[in-house]
């Protein structure tokens, strides 16, 4: 079977799609191949936000500790998703632990990489920025919901 | 209307705050025919009557099951119930998910908290004619892991392959291994053709509104969005307006709803 190549993949992506095809090659310029086992830490809170990630298969669980309790599970990830994003925004530090759940294939975009490029093509920028922006709103109206917790006893 | 006499057969505990219990009838007619999605009005002898739902199978009449949430007085006397007590019976009442209209097309069920309960007898019906539909999807969002309702048979469910199951929950501590963040993230990744997709959506009413906004933008037709509202009632027959949600009874005219007609009261809050 013939493996894919980093464009092929990243052409899959729901985050990618209708990007013209010589931007997804300038993006997998900046990526790589990763695969991490069940219960791995990706990162942890406070380290350096050097790379964001594609989750290609799996799962992974994004953990904030809380003194005396434990850590608790603020959102997981999926296929398809994308996380990391403290990579591009200073001052470039994981807000919290990202570990994977099931065994997790993904692709690692560097952060340095893809903000360089985004500076040097105003086009690329506008559109690699414009999906980030559709997604944070997603997460903002998701984490909205949640706050109200809304199947608390009345 | 007068209640009718039912023996409670079984009380069964699903998490912490909700059981389900079996009613059997004293007298009369040994069989319960209801459609999926309606409800009975539940007279707990001396204490009051409420609305709940009826989530056993419709396709099985001889028990009928009630899973409810200890939230107040009433709820409180119920769950006091033994094996053999009785409670007083009207119903069954209101509108239902109109399971046979669907048929030919992929069905989503998307179900928060306790709203999985009168959707539990859809998914029965449908299951019960699988081959009439396309892809059949529920997807159930909780508070925690603890509050999942009718695990066991999520379990079975979730093992059968004509069938997706995705459930999530609002928050959990490191050690689960399921999906966390509230049920409307399911929705842009489950599998289904919008454009061929009748929804089924139940739960508190904030969450109705968010997962009929995401189904909308994921393609679903407002037409093709089913609801289910609550509201305090007290005749259940459309006498005495208690139930009022805009120009309608949820007693007589719902509780399920077309998402459409019922769009402009349900985005207004106190209606
Ligand atoms: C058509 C319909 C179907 C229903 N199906 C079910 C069901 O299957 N299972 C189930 O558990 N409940 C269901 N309910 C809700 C149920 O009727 C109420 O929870 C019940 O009336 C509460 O009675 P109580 O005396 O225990 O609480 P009360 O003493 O009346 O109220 C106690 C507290 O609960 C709050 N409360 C009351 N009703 C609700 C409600 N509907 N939602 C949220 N908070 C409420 C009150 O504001 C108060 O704070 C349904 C309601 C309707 C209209
Ligand atoms: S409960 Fe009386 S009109 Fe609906």
């Amino acid at each position: 079977m013939k493996t894919k190549s980093l464009e092929e993949l990243i052409a899959e992506a729901a985050f990618f799609k209708d990007l013209d095809p010589s931007y997804r090659q300038m993006l997998a310029g900046c990526g790589t191949n990763v695969v991490y086992k069940p219960g791995e830490f990706i990162f942890r809170e406070g380290d350096e936000s050097r790379q964001f990630y594609l989750i290609r298969t799996g799962s992974v669980a994004l953990e904030i500790n809380l003194p005396g309790k434990g850590a608790m599970i603020i959102q997981t990830l999926n296929e398809g998703e994308v996380l990391g994003w403290s990579c591009l925004i200073p001052p470039y530090r994981k807000h919290f632990d990202g570990r994977s759940v099931k065994q997790t294939r993904a692709i690692a975009f560097d952060g340095a990489c893809i903000g360089k490029k985004c500076e040097e093509d105003a086009k690329l920028g506008y559109e690699f920025f414009r999906r980030f922006a559709g997604i944070m709103a997603q997460r903002l109206s998701a984490t909205r919901l949640q706050l109200l917790d809304v199947y608390a006893k009345p | 209307m007068a209640p009718d006499p039912f023996y409670v057969r079984r009380l069964k505990p699903e998490t912490d705050d909700t059981f389900t219990l079996a009613l059997q009838p004293a007298d009369g007619p040994s069989k319960f025919n209801f459609e999926p999605g309606q409800f009975n009005m539940v007279y707990v002898f001396g204490v009051g009557e409420i609305p709940i739902s009826i989530s056993g199978d419709p396709g099985d009449s001889k028990l009928l099951f009630h899973t409810t949430r200890e939230v107040g007085l009433v709820t409180r006397a119920m769950r006091q119930l033994k094996p053999n007590d009785l409670v007083g019976l009207r119903g069954p009442f209101g509108t239902f998910w109109p399971v046979e209209d669907a048929e030919g097309k992929d069905v989503v069920i998307v179900a928060g908290g306790i709203g999985l309960a009168p959707l539990r007898p859809a998914l029965y019906r449908i299951l019960s004619r699988r081959d009439r539909y396309g892809r059949v999807v529920l997807l159930y969002g909780t508070r925690t892991p603890a509050d999942i309702l009718y695990r066991h048979e999520l379990e079975q469910w979730r093992s059968r392959f004509d069938l997706e199951v995705y459930a999530t929950v609002d928050r959990a501590m490191s050690g689960w291994r399921g999906n966390v963040g509230v049920v409307t993230t399911l929705i842009p990744r489950a599998p289904f053709d919008p454009r061929n997709t009748v929804a089924y959506v139940c739960g508190p009413e904030v969450m109705m509104r968010f997962t009929t906004q995401e189904l909308q933008k994921r393609g679903v037709n407002k037409d093709a969005i089913f609801i289910s509202m609550e509201r305090n009632m007290k005749c259940a027959v459309g006498f005495c307006g208690r139930c009022q949600f805009g120009p309608t009874f949820v007693c007589k005219d719902g509780p399920v709803f077309r998402f459409d007609k019922v769009e402009d009261w349900l985005m207004k809050w106190e209606i």
